[in-house]
């Protein structure tokens, strides 16, 4: 087994601690405390912090892009998904895969 | 409605946008796995037992920078906290009181950000009995639908012309960066996505494998605290 697959495996029952824990625990915690905000906020800059350090210096394949390529592919998915569609997340992200090819065909 | 037709509504209800939302992010995570030369099966169990795309894709980059697995399996286990309070918060509307233990706790793993927000804003209108039916439905769609783009993904990305592949992997963090733009966040939740994305490149800078996580708790409890300092400010006036 690689370590990828044991990673998958491993991680998979951890991940699933936060669930079977949310269950055990929804009878006692109130899901307003200050500790739940503290989670969220790490949860939150987590993955925040993931994305843009994806866009801004991605390792594997998109680092056969160039920054400015992925800014303006980013730029556009924004805008198509904010304002052109109303947060219609499906075309939003559609939006983004299309610009990301047009402005690589673009300069290529 | 029995709770067999819960069921059968739940799977009609996220065959349509909400199956084609999650296929687009999975087409990419299959797309940038089999761009990292991982293997199929390990990147369909991790689909199918993570069922968490931000920690999917943290396992990806981490691993492939050549992180140490407890590192990755640290930072992959932390980024799934949120689900601790999603979970919290759904389990009452989800489950009744007579809904049995073990039907309880294979719920909580379809739990997903998807599932999540779809239940909370549906809930609360249907009758209780039909809820977790409905909640099974939908997410074993939710789940088909995941699974079957993971592999497309993995196995079409190769077959794709380079330009159009890459345009596929850059859907997966595209689906969360909107995800984050457009969610109801209030003030806190905004902060903490600002501090964190300025926190994530420049823990990359000082250590590469273990930046997510790093810029995570420092990012998320500057965040939280810096909400705090604010809001007793303003209730001092």
């Amino acid at each position: 087994m690689s370590e990828y697959t044991l990673l998958a495996i491993v991680c998979g029952l951890g991940t699933y601690l936060w669930r079977g824990l949310g269950v055990t625990l929804s009878a006692r915690i109130r899901p307003e405390s200050e500790l739940f905000a503290w989670i969220g906020c790490v949860a939150y800059a987590m993955l925040a912090g993931l994305i843009s350090r994806v866009i801004l210096m991605p390792s594997g394949s998109l680092e056969h892009t160039a920054l400015w390529q992925r800014l303006a592919a980013t730029g556009f998915a924004l805008v198509a998904y904010l304002l052109l569609t109303r947060k219609n997340l499906f075309a939003g992200v559609i939006a983004s895969a299309a610009a990301m090819y047009v402005v690589l065909r673009l300069s290529a | 409605m029995t709770a067999r037709s819960g069921f059968q509504q739940g799977l009609l209800h996220a065959a349509g946008i909400p199956a084609l939302v999650l296929a687009a992010g999975y087409v990419g995570f299959g797309a940038l796995s089999a761009g990292h030369g991982l293997s199929l099966v390990g990147t369909l169990l991790s689909t199918l037992l993570i069922w968490a795309l931000p920690a999917q894709l943290i396992i990806v980059e981490m691993h492939t920078l050549g992180a140490p697995f407890f590192a990755v399996l640290l930072t992959a286990v932390l980024s799934g906290v949120r689900f601790l309070p999603m979970t919290v918060i759904l389990a009452p509307l989800l489950y009744e009181a007579r809904s049995r233990p073990l039907h309880q706790y294979a719920a909580a793993h379809f739990i997903s950000m998807s599932g999540w927000a779809w239940a909370m804003a549906r809930f609360p209108a249907m009758p209780p009995e039909h809820r977790l039916g409905y909640f099974f439905g939908f997410t074993a769609t939710l789940m088909a639908s995941a699974l079957g783009s993971t592999a497309l993904g993995y196995l079409a990305g190769d077959l794709l012309p380079p330009m159009a592949k890459l345009a596929f992997v850059f859907m997966s963090p595209m689906y969360f960066l909107l995800l984050l733009a457009g969610g109801q966040n209030d003030a806190r939740g905004y902060l903490a996505i600002v501090v964190g994305a300025v926190a994530g490149p420049l823990a990359h800078f000082v250590t590469p494998q273990w930046s997510v996580l790093i810029a995570g708790i420092a990012g998320g409890t500057l965040a939280y605290f810096a909400h705090r300092a604010w809001k007793r400010k303003g209730l001092k006036r």
